[in-house]
């Protein structure tokens, strides 16, 4: 998909520049809400996004996702504090700053009566964006909906429809796109195609930010993680660091013969036993990983055959950005 | 001013009403045909001349205000409620579009639907009684004028409805009972005086009468009280939806 924006160059310069830090493309400062009802959402979240990531804002059901997205989108009006696209406050400035945004919301909605063709060609003007039907044709291509061009959006699948909202915040060629719960209730086949497509976008330089309470979602696609919990931002992290950080590997091996205790030998290492002794559970930390790591494993191992314990088989397992996303949140809370 | 975005929304909306032309034009000009074969042929034969026009003619301007009326606050209301309904009205929120291109687009769409629908049923009239418009000039620019505050009325209805039973209350309570008491079928002259001093009190009266003045030059207010009455409607209307724009209200919580 045809991507090319004018702030391309600006980036250029901004990499040659060893000391310049490229400015973000959304900055957030102070930004608070509290809804008429008293429900405060947002709690003072300070949040930079950088031009280029895919950014995955992660959090339980009523975190604030959604409130933030829709604040930087223009659904919401902030109680205080400021939102920056590109150098653009999102009030003073809202036209160039909207612009530049394409959002796919949550909740499937759609004019029921209207055709794909129409309803993707609608958003492309209401973006005011001359009408462009070799590119509305590239986008509806490229989420496979050109087949189902002529058809009412009522007569279209969940899975579908999902992609028409894709193909309407597309249809002006954003260079931010909002994707909020992007694969809610759409099947794993479907999952996957869709992440393919915003590779494809991050690839041809379109910024991305995804909410999602699927982890694997987040693990699967993002560059940065940040973790909003009660309003508040929790963390933000590489997701690789994130994983290295906090994520911890556990060394299962599975006994030949039961053990009643752990040998007195092997009492300094964290070795705990389980399903009733057939199994010795070595848990340790994954930022130790690399090299040193292995070769305490590899001792730990020797250490214990010299024990006497034999065993048929091992597994290691990471934990998974979900395990660390519960204790995150449990911590807070 | 994004008037890329404005056509959008016009364009869109006109076109839902021509999927629904049978909705929009075609039941209008039936009922219409109705009153005029009941009001003008069967009963209007047994009435009196009203001022020199026959009962038949004298009914028409009346008679496309009650639809003028009708339609746009129906037309504009379920422009904005429907997408609000349905959860679309997202994408337009988040449009770099403004206030006023909002309301010109959506506002401007149903206002030309029922200026578009005033005429054919001036056109439907003309098959049932001999017609003569004295002021055409006077006639559209009253037949516009109503259209567009109707329609503005019908947009504040279609963001304060919260369910269909509310987009239906207003032109079911006080749209239509004001039309049928503002003179579309009688002259207030034939009220007992009482009553004439309550109708003036209903602004429809004004319109009504101005219009009637537009095609027969007789009237039951003066024509400046009818201009004056429009233009204060469209005031109110104005700043009803600029406020609701400042505070966000249903809008942008």
């Amino acid at each position: 998909m045809n991507h090319e924006t004018p702030t391309a160059p600006a980036r250029k310069t901004q990499a040659e520049s060893p000391v310049a830090r490229p400015a973000p493309v959304i900055a957030i400062s102070g930004l608070s809400k509290r809804y008429d009802s008293g429900f405060e959402a947002l709690k003072q979240i300070d949040l930079e996004i950088q031009r280029g990531e895919i950014f995955a804002l992660l959090g339980p059901n009523g975190a604030g996702k959604t409130t933030l997205i829709s604040i930087i989108c223009g659904l919401v009006n902030a109680t205080g504090g400021s939102v920056m696209v590109d150098g653009h406050d999102i009030v003073t400035d809202y036209r160039a700053a909207r612009a530049k945004i394409g959002l796919v919301p949550q909740e499937l909605t759609s004019d029921a009566f209207e055709t794909v063709w129409n309803t993707v060609r609608f958003s492309r003007g209401l973006f005011g964006k001359a009408p462009n039907d070799t590119h509305i044709e590239q986008v509806l291509k490229a989420l496979s909906l050109w087949d189902k061009r002529k058809n009412k959006l009522i007569t279209l699948s969940g899975g579908m429809k999902r992609r028409v909202l894709i193909a309407k915040a597309l249809a002006h060629e954003p260079e931010i796109l909002f994707l909020d719960e992007p694969t809610a209730g759409v099947d794993v086949e479907l999952r996957r195609d869709m992440w393919e497509v915003v590779r494809e976008l991050r690839n041809s330089g379109v910024t991305i930010i995804l909410t999602t309470h699927y982890i694997e979602e987040a693990e699967e696609m993002a560059d940065r993680i940040g973790v909003i919990n009660g309003g508040e931002i929790v963390l933000v992290r590489e997701k690789a660091a994130l994983m290295r950080q906090l994520g911890s590997k556990q060394l299962t091996l599975h006994l030949q013969t039961p053990l009643a205790s752990v040998p007195p030998a092997l009492a300094h290492h964290p070795l705990t036993l389980a399903e009733d002794g057939n199994v010795l559970v070595y848990t340790y930390d994954a930022s130790e990983a690399g090299d040193s790591d292995h070769v305490s494993i590899s001792a730990l191992i020797n250490e214990i055959e010299d024990a006497g314990i034999r065993f048929k088989d091992l597994h290691t397992k990471q934990s998974s950005l979900e395990d660390i996303f519960v204790n995150l949140v449990r911590e807070r809370s | 001013m994004n008037l890329q975005a404005v056509r959008s929304i016009y364009v869109f909306e006109m076109a839902r009403a021509g999927r629904t032309l049978l909705q929009s034009l075609i039941s209008p000009v039936i009922s219409t045909s109705l009153y005029f074969v009941v009001f003008g042929a069967a009963i209007g034969s047994r009435i009196q001349e009203v001022e020199g026009v026959s009962y038949g003619a004298f009914i028409v301007p009346g008679l496309i205000m009650l639809m003028l009326l009708t339609q746009s606050v129906s037309n504009a209301s379920f422009g904005i409620f429907f997408p609000k309904f349905t959860g679309t009205i997202y994408e337009v929120l988040s449009a770099p579009i403004s206030y006023f291109e909002i309301v010109l687009g959506y506002v401007g769409a149903a206002a030309s639907k029922s200026a578009i629908l005033g005429l054919v049923i001036l056109g439907t009239a003309n098959f049932f009684v001999d017609l003569h418009i004295q002021h055409p000039f006077m006639m559209m620019l009253f037949l516009l004028l109503t259209a567009l505050t109707f329609s503005l009325l019908g947009f504040i209805i279609g963001i304060w409805a919260d369910s269909f039973e509310k987009l239906q209350l207003v032109p079911l309570l006080i749209i239509t009972p004001l039309t049928f008491l503002g003179g579309s079928f009688y002259s207030i002259d034939m009220l007992p005086p009482m009553w004439q001093a309550v109708t003036l009190a209903n602004p429809v009266v004004y319109l009504v009468s101005g219009f009637r003045w537009s095609f027969y030059g007789i009237s039951d207010v003066s024509v400046v009280a009818s201009l004056v009455m429009i233009g204060v409607f469209l005031a109110v209307s104005l700043a009803v939806i600029s406020w609701i724009f400042r505070t966000g209200y249903r809008l942008r919580p």
